[in-house]
């Protein structure tokens, strides 16, 4: 099964299972958590379904190309099903079956694993999955997002596709991973990787970064202030974006890094606080609709 | 009649580390239940697996004890009115509790009303309580989901509750609840469909679940074993490991895989370490304690595709050995050296500084210690090497991924860097005692290291006003106040301890950093290690007063404490000394009218006054040389001779008398002798009787 396969059977199944199927933000995150498709739409008593592929950057994961584990980006597979369905797990692995693993030949495990994200003022309870020993997917119950109690809880389901595709197609290098046909992960993104490790490591601008820092965060209050809810939310991603290379490059000091993140996770509170009350006034209109889709 | 119960309560995935507590308070839970609503059983059970919670309780009564209810009603007066008629307050009373007027009775003028409950039927009882056992399982974490009203640990998925063969029907926020549960969850597909609590065990047995956490214990036990004893091997016991096996699987079979033989030529932790803690594996020793290049994992499942599920491990475990070896090699290039630079940029604690501020605190506190236990210049050497070192490990990549590594990588790295191997040695046990009950550093220099560094946190924390408080301990106070009580005590270490704790605050004096003065925050140090060291040595089986007669003198030097201790409990079990002790309680109760402890030899008039004060003179002067040289037991040999003349001279003398020049002087004997007693101990609290 190529990668690009692996994608499309995923689309498939939790299409069928009733879910919207997005498409990737367009602004640079480190996690599907982060795309308002999850973070905002798992606020407020509103239901939401909806699955998509979220290409993650982790400046700090760079490795100029040379592990074959880690990379600057490597591609989530999010989904998000809001209030979490009795069978959630059941529904789960029949998405591995999709991916042609059979449950009963291999040794399935929910282990204990809670996700917390100091930057969105959000955190769960919940699982990584374990195939036969390996991490692929992070499984959880969200509780808390943007500092506010979920009303109504999320099922978050994260499969990390380059760790499940390097499973089923036998890989020990991500590089190695066969996209489609003859072309491999390396062909299409090997170069990216090494050019965004030496610019996160080596070259990147501090001084321009700490502006672009400054000012993104002043755009996202101004705006904010104004309820402009979505694009605010897009200048705290490109906040977070920012810190995230800044801190790979080495030029956040230990005393300014928790007063980073908290700055960032207070833009998010806003953020979710004016979103939660926009979706009031609008009367929460996916209250009625969601239901009817299913 | 009785019948069993079976009340299991299905749910997703049980993080393993809460089970154990979970179902001891599942049993208490369902003891206390039983009782308050008069439901008799024969034995309480409680079985987990990660998705269940079963109780299961055996021979239970189908019908509650009956309950005779009497109340105190009204007065005789306030009863009846002037024609004999009951009033509105006996009615009142009456009907409040559902009590006949045939069955009244009086008792000191007030009338009591008595009825016999009559006890419900079991099933109608446990539909009532049953719901409440769910809610009152407290886990650590607990989460919300699905919009449900309560909270539990994962969600809860199905209710299983069976009293006999029949269902005990509720409704519990719209779960499932019957006769119906469920298997394995990829070897059982199909519900399974439980009539009667007899089939229970075996019903689920042939879904592939073993219920009953002792046979799965058992059962990985055995297959480990065998495994480990075909491969020519023995499993270094891991109970730990075995329990959180034990709840992450409902149907274990163990397997063996292997790895490749190069990767043994890392250091031996750094194999285990990925093994155990990431994929909880257990390795294999041969006879010699030399690693195999095998690994027993346990599979939650049968022996079906097992070889499918032994390559997916080792496949991971390659991986992770790989990144191991990848991390060992690119530290062994970079050196503690530059890492120690590096120290500068992670935080110990916010206000405290970095780790790199904590290195130098660590190397003052060791270098004032080597002065002061007058280390020889090569130790002196090799703890400030060491101090400097300690904490290097810390930013190199292997401990970045396996932080339980911390000093063990330290002292690998120091050795392969050439640092002498007592430096290395202690880097690699200063963390030492890890854990309750963990051995203490084996080398002086690892235990100097051990003290400077926990020391440094607990002068630290208490100088921002971080202490313990009940079970909030975020920097292991309490954990680090004990280790360096044990380190001291098992390596016979005298010191003050005062000077040791106002050293260890100086660089947050110099900081500016003190939540309050010195003087205070000391104290505060000293009371928490006093409270420490007396709750260690209860434990070891030492007396109260025994500790309080040392301790409430102030402990400047720990170890000089605890040999006082011991050696007035070896004499406490005699006899004779009791009796000394009696005698000194009247001395020291008396000596406490004294104003001014002069002895003026003129006004003498007796003979057991000058017997007494003679004899004292004398004891003196051996007692404090005993003292002295720290030879305790004849300190207290010294004394013996005193217990005569004090007897004496209670039996045959006033103290008290009239003339004051007299009566002062001869409490300024008693006020001498009592002093005296005190440079050892406060004798006088010590409980006689016992």
């Amino acid at each position: 099964m190529t990668f690009q396969e692996i994608i499309l059977n995923l689309q498939n199944y939790w299409a069928e299972k009733n879910c919207i199927i997005a498409q990737p933000y367009d602004i640079e995150v480190g996690a599907g958590t982060m795309s308002p498709f999850t973070f905002l739409k798992a606020l407020g008593p509103e239901p939401w379904q909806i699955a998509y592929v979220e290409p993650s950057r982790r400046p700090a994961d760079a490795r100029y190309g040379e592990n074959p584990n880690r990379v600057y980006q490597h591609h989530q597979y999010q989904v998000i099903i809001k209030p979490s369905p009795d069978d959630i797990q059941d529904l789960y692995l029949g998405s591995l079956e999709a991916l042609g693993i059979d449950p009963v030949k291999h040794d399935i495990r929910f282990v204990e694993d809670n996700w917390e994200a100091p930057t969105l003022g959000a955190w769960g309870l919940g699982w990584e999955v374990w195939l036969d020993g390996m991490e692929i997917t992070q499984f959880t119950y969200f509780q808390q997002i943007g500092g506010f109690d979920c009303e109504l809880e999320s099922a978050e389901l994260t499969y990390g596709l380059e760790r499940i595709a390097m499973y089923i197609q036998e890989k020990d290098n991500v590089f190695d991973i066969e996209w489609v046909g003859n072309i491999t992960y390396g062909d299409i993104f090997k170069k990216a990787e090494v050019e965004h490790s030496f610019y996160s490591f080596e070259e990147a601008d501090i001084s321009l970064l700490f502006n672009l820092f400054n000012q993104y965060k002043k755009e996202a209050e101004r705006i904010i202030a104004k309820s402009l809810v979505i694009p605010a939310y897009d200048y705290v991603l490109k906040c977070s974006h920012m810190f995230n290379v800044l801190d790979s490059r080495g030029a956040i000091s230990v005393t300014e890094r928790t007063g980073f993140i908290a700055e960032v996770r207070n833009l998010a509170k806003l953020v979710a606080q004016s979103y939660l009350k926009q979706r009031e006034d609008m009367g929460f209109p996916l209250l009625k609709k969601i239901e009817k889709t299913k | 009649m009785k019948k069993d119960l079976i009340f299991e309560i299905g749910t997703e995935e049980i993080p393993a580390r809460f089970m154990n507590k979970s179902l001891e308070r599942l049993k208490l839970i369902a003891e206390s239940l039983f009782k308050d609503n008069r439901i008799r059983y024969g034995e309480i059970n409680v079985y987990g697996t990660p998705r269940r919670l079963t109780l299961y309780v055996k021979d239970v009564m189908d019908k509650q004890e009956d309950l005779e209810i009497i109340k105190k009603g009204p007065s005789k007066k306030a009863a009846y009115d002037s024609d004999g008629n009951p009033t509105k307050a006996l009615l009142g009373f009456l009907k409040g509790n559902k009590f006949e007027k045939d069955n009244l009775s009086v008792k000191d003028e007030y009338l009591y009303g008595k009825r016999l409950e009559k006890g419900n039927d079991t099933i109608e009882v446990l539909k009532e309580i049953l719901p409440k056992v769910i809610t009152a399982i407290n886990f650590p974490k607990s989460m919300k989901w699905g919009n449900k009203s309560f909270k539990f640990v994962r969600p809860v998925r199905w209710l299983l509750p069976i009293y006999g063969d029949k269902l005990v029907e509720f409704d519990k926020d719209g779960i499932p609840c019957s006769k119906i549960t469920k298997g394995h969850r990829t070897l059982s597909k199909e519900d399974i469909i439980i009539d009667n609590t007899s089939e229970y065990f075996d019903k689920l047995r042939e879904g592939f679940v073993i219920v009953d956490q002792n046979e799965r214990r058992e059962m990985i036990r055995n297959q480990i074993n065998r495994i480990a004893v075909e491969k020519g091997g023995v499993i270094t016991t891991d109970e730990e490991l075995l329990e959180e096996i034990l709840y992450l699987v409902e149907y274990p079979t163990a397997f063996c895989g292997s790895f490749d033989e190069e990767f043994l030529e890392l250091p031996k932790e750094v194999v285990i370490t990925p093994m155990k803690e990431h994929q909880r594996y257990f390795p294999i020793e041969d006879d010699k304690g030399e690693l195999l290049n095998y690994f027993i994992a346990v599979r939650n499942g049968d022996e079906n595709y097992i070889n499918i599920v032994k390559e997916g491990n080792e496949k991971v475990l390659r991986a992770r050995l790989s990144d191991a070896r990848f991390f060992f090699d690119e530290d062994k290039k970079t050196g503690l050296e530059s890492c120690v630079e590096k120290l500068k940029n992670v935080v110990f604690q916010e206000t405290l500084g970095t780790m790199y501020d904590k290195t130098s605190n660590i190397k003052d506190i060791s270098s004032y210690l080597s002065e002061e236990l007058r280390l020889s210049d090569i130790d002196k050497k090799y703890l400030d090497r060491a101090a400097y070192l300690s904490k290097a490990d810390l930013v190199t990549n292997m401990v970045k991924e396996f932080d339980e590594l911390q000093g063990i990588m330290g002292k690998e790295y120091a050795l392969i860097q050439g640092e002498d191997p007592l430096v290395a040695k202690a880097i690699g046990e200063y963390y030492m005692p890890r854990f309750a009950g963990d051995k203490v550093p084996s080398s002086t220099v690892g235990s100097l290291l051990s003290i400077s560094d926990k020391i440094d946190t607990i002068a630290g924390c208490f100088s921002i006003g971080i202490q313990p408080t009940g079970s909030q301990d975020p920097y292991a106070l309490r954990r680090q106040a004990l280790g360096i009580i044990n380190i001291i005590l098992e390596k016979s270490i005298n010191l003050s301890f005062r000077g040791l704790a106002k050293k260890s605050l100086e660089p947050f004096i110099k900081k500016n950093i003190l939540a309050k003065e010195e003087s205070k925050v000391l104290d505060q140090i000293e009371e928490f290690f006093k409270v420490r060291l007396k709750n260690a040595l209860l434990e070891q089986g030492y007396d109260y007063d025994i500790l309080d007669a040392v301790l409430n003198k102030g402990i400047d030097d720990i170890y000089d404490a605890y040999l006082r201790i011991k050696e007035l409990s070896k004499w406490r079990k005699k006899e004779e000394f009791l009796n000394i002790v009696g005698s000194f309680i009247r001395v020291s109760n008396l000596a406490k009218e004294c104003k001014n402890p002069v002895i003026n030899y003129s006004l003498f008039d007796s003979e057991e006054e000058k017997t007494l004060v003679h004899i004292y003179e004398k004891t003196k002067e051996e007692f404090l040389k005993a003292i002295g040289e720290k030879d305790y037991n004849n300190a207290l040999k010294a004394i013996e001779v005193l217990k005569e003349p004090i007897d004496n001279f209670f039996d045959n003398i006033m103290v008290m008398v009239e003339d004051i020049n007299i009566r002062n002087n001869r409490l300024a004997i008693l006020k001498q002798i009592s002093e005296m007693m005190n440079i050892f101990a406060d004798l006088s609290i010590i409980v006689v009787n016992k």
